[in-house]
């Protein structure tokens, strides 16, 4: 096992025990290997980690839909069969719709023609939670922000004050539209906000996000962006990489090489 | 006081049957809307907001316009307002009203909207908006309602009723002040993110407000026989025209930063409602109308001898309400969310469902409004 995998684990099993509220021995099950907790105090530190994804578009296949197809079934993301009413969490965009600002004359014509995968970008600064009147989307200690779809009332501020279009609304019972029910996640309510959650339900059980190991090409790392050491950072640091609107100043979790 | 609402003559009755014929409409409409989800109405992941929000933008203006009688009255003492300051008042409680539904209207879950006050959140705008407007509403209800009540016992209002009414001023202003942050806070929604946005709905409010109140004085003029006299009415004219040449104003610095300074992102909102993109022009015919009307109702507004003039003023009157419920209860939310963040250019269309529940709310307003001013009128003109 990698050093870095141990790593992520280590905080991946930190996760367990913010969730849980107890040590993970407790649960052996959901600790995937022995949680070394000496480092860290019980409770969770905000901004001691900050979960992040770096999307390398070049190795991300133009037609392939893997990471979308394993994301939606996992968390029962229903399938309409239109755009108006249309919900997702992570789906491919063209290269100049999601970096509408990036420049593009002469750009290389292969790039211009990349699907770039597009997702909630976890915010440091999110417009999103600023604008709910509820708190019922919210920036979580490890910077993952989240839905609590029992406190949603359905306004769509969020919607609006999102500037990538990141979040869907349940415009209409989402249930009878889920192609195979998956016990992996709740399945949600008509009148209710969603949007990718950076797979906290597998984090806390110390496992990669469902997109992350469904890829066959490795395209996607995800890691903690606080960590120097860690392999996110690493390859940041190494690679020219994108995030996307940077100049809102709402500090995207996710990047991308181009 | 209230019970003088229930004396009518055949014309009152008629149309409060029809506003309830109306209401039943919306009613059935808003049960569907229930039952199967906001599906029912032209909403999408693209374009999530609709008319719902938009007439709330619009009324939140009309409520705001109470002050255009308000303020000079109290604060200036002009002795003209004193028969028409309760219509103002009256309409800005209406008005309060409507855009509670119209918010209501617009929610997921309309069964958790108590959530807003038990979790307050400060740093949301919504929140805020919620506060200054209830507040508005109660305002205008209780410190019109007792000035009333006052006038009709022929004594003096308490004098908590004047604090009241001072209060109410700044008030006024606020609940428009807010709900144009809602909007201009957005990062990445450019259309909004102006700091001319604020001014502007304060001067559009203005004038389409006072607007409606001159034309509800022609109204209860001519079906109730209470006349609040030229003089009030040219008086409000005037500040109408001058708040619409402001909007026009206003607009006019937004095309210029948008156009001069070249920058695309600034230019597409724009771009699609006044002259369409790619392809995409459904609301072009609408902004023309609108800001063509808006020129020439200012311009009517503006002329001594033409606003004297009843049937050029009515006239005007009209052409501005509707230029600016244009502009601002259709182009400037749906305009708002394109071109997507993603880029997209998608259209807006309301359906049957959606447009039932808008004419439903109005109604609902319309009779509150009545009943209102049927009491006020009553106990003015001590029948
Ligand atoms: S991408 Fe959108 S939904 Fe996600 S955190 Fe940022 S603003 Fe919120
Ligand atoms: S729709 Fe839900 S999550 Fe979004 S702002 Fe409203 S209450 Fe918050």
């Amino acid at each position: 096992m990698s050093q870095n995998r141990r790593e992520f684990l280590k905080k991946a099993g930190l996760g367990a025990l913010a969730g849980l509220g107890a040590a993970a021995g407790l649960f052996p099950a959901f600790a995937l290997e022995p949680t070394d907790s000496s480092g860290f105090t019980d409770a969770p530190v905000p901004g001691k980690v900050r979960w992040g994804m770096l999307v390398d578009t070049r190795k991300c296949l133009g037609n392939c839909t893997e990471c979308i197809v394993r994301c939606h079934h996992d968390h029962n993301v229903p399938d309409f069969g239109h755009t108006k009413s249309e919900v997702k969490w992570i789906w491919k965009s063209g290269y100049e719709n999601a970096f509408p600002t990036a420049s593009t004359q002469f750009q290389n014509p292969e790039v211009l023609e990349r699907q770039v995968l597009t997702l909630c970008n976890h915010c440091t600064e999110p417009p999103c939670t600023k604008a709910c009147p509820t708190e019922a989307t919210f920036k979580r200690w490890d910077g993952i922000v989240s839905i609590d779809y029992h406190r949603c009332i359905g306004c769509r501020f969020c919607m609006a004050a999102c500037p990538y279009g990141s979040r869907s609304f349940n415009w209409q019972d989402p249930r009878p539209h889920i192609k195979e029910l998956s016990n992996t996640y709740p399945t949600r309510m008509r009148g209710v906000v969603e949007k990718c959650n950076f797979c906290s339900e597998r984090l806390v059980k110390g496992e990669l996000p469902a997109c992350v190991v469904s890829c066959a090409e490795n395209a996607l790392t995800f890691g903690d962006l606080n960590d120097p050491n860690s392999e996110i950072r690493k390859m940041l640091a190494a690679n020219e990489t994108m995030q996307r609107k940077p100049e809102l100043g709402t500090l995207p979790s996710v990047f991308y090489i181009i | 006081m209230i019970e003088k609402a229930l004396k009518g003559g055949r014309g009152y009755w008629t149309w409060v049957a029809f506003l309830l014929v109306v209401i039943g409409l919306g009613v059935s409409a808003y049960a569907r809307q229930m039952t199967i989800g906001l599906g029912v109405t032209g909403m999408g992941r693209d374009i999530s907001w609709g008319v719902y929000i938009a007439q709330f933008t619009f009324l939140v203006g009309v409520a705001a316009s109470a002050v255009m009688l308000v303020l000079p009255y109290y604060l200036h003492n002009q002795k003209v307002f004193s028969k028409i300051v309760i219509v103002g008042e009256f309409l800005a409680v209406s008005a309060a009203l409507m855009c509670m539904l119209f918010i209501l209207a617009d929610m997921g879950r309309p069964d958790r909207v108590l959530n807003v006050l038990l979790y307050p959140s400060p740093h949301s705008m919504v929140f805020w908006d919620v506060m200054v407007l209830n507040g508005y509403l109660f305002l205008n209800l209780i410190s019109g309602w007792a000035v009333l009540g006052a006038e009709r016992k022929g004594v003096a209002p308490a004098p908590w009723v004047k604090a009241l009414i001072y209060i109410s001023i700044p008030w006024a202003f606020s609940i428009h002040t807010v709900t144009a942050f809602l909007f201009a806070g957005l990062p990445g929604r450019h259309l909004w993110l102006t700091a001319v946005l604020a001014p502007r709905f304060l001067a559009s409010a203005f004038a389409a407000g006072t607007a409606i109140l001159i034309l509800i004085t022609f109204i209860l003029k001519k079906v109730a026989k209470f006349d609040a006299g030229q003089e009030p009415r040219l008086k409000l004219a005037v500040l109408s025209s001058y708040a619409g040449l402001a909007n026009l104003f206003f607009l006019g610095t937004e095309f210029f930063t948008a156009f001069y300074s070249n920058i695309p992102a600034h230019k597409h909102s724009l771009q699609y409602l006044f002259f369409g993109l790619e392809g995409h022009a459904p609301l072009v015919p609408w902004m023309w109308f609108s800001l063509i009307t808006g020129i020439i109702s200012v311009g009517v507004l503006l002329s001594p001898p033409l606003r004297r003039n009843n049937a050029a003023l009515i006239a005007a009157c009209i052409g501005l309400v509707v230029s600016i419920w244009i502009d601002k209860g259709m182009g400037l939310i749906f305009g708002g969310f394109v071109p997507t963040p993603l880029e997209a250019i998608v259209d807006y269309m309301p359906t049957a469902t959606e447009i039932s529940v808008t004419l439903g709310i109005w109604a609902i307003g319309l009779l509150v409004l009545t009943m209102l001013l049927k009491t006020a009128i009553a106990v003015k003109t001590q029948e």
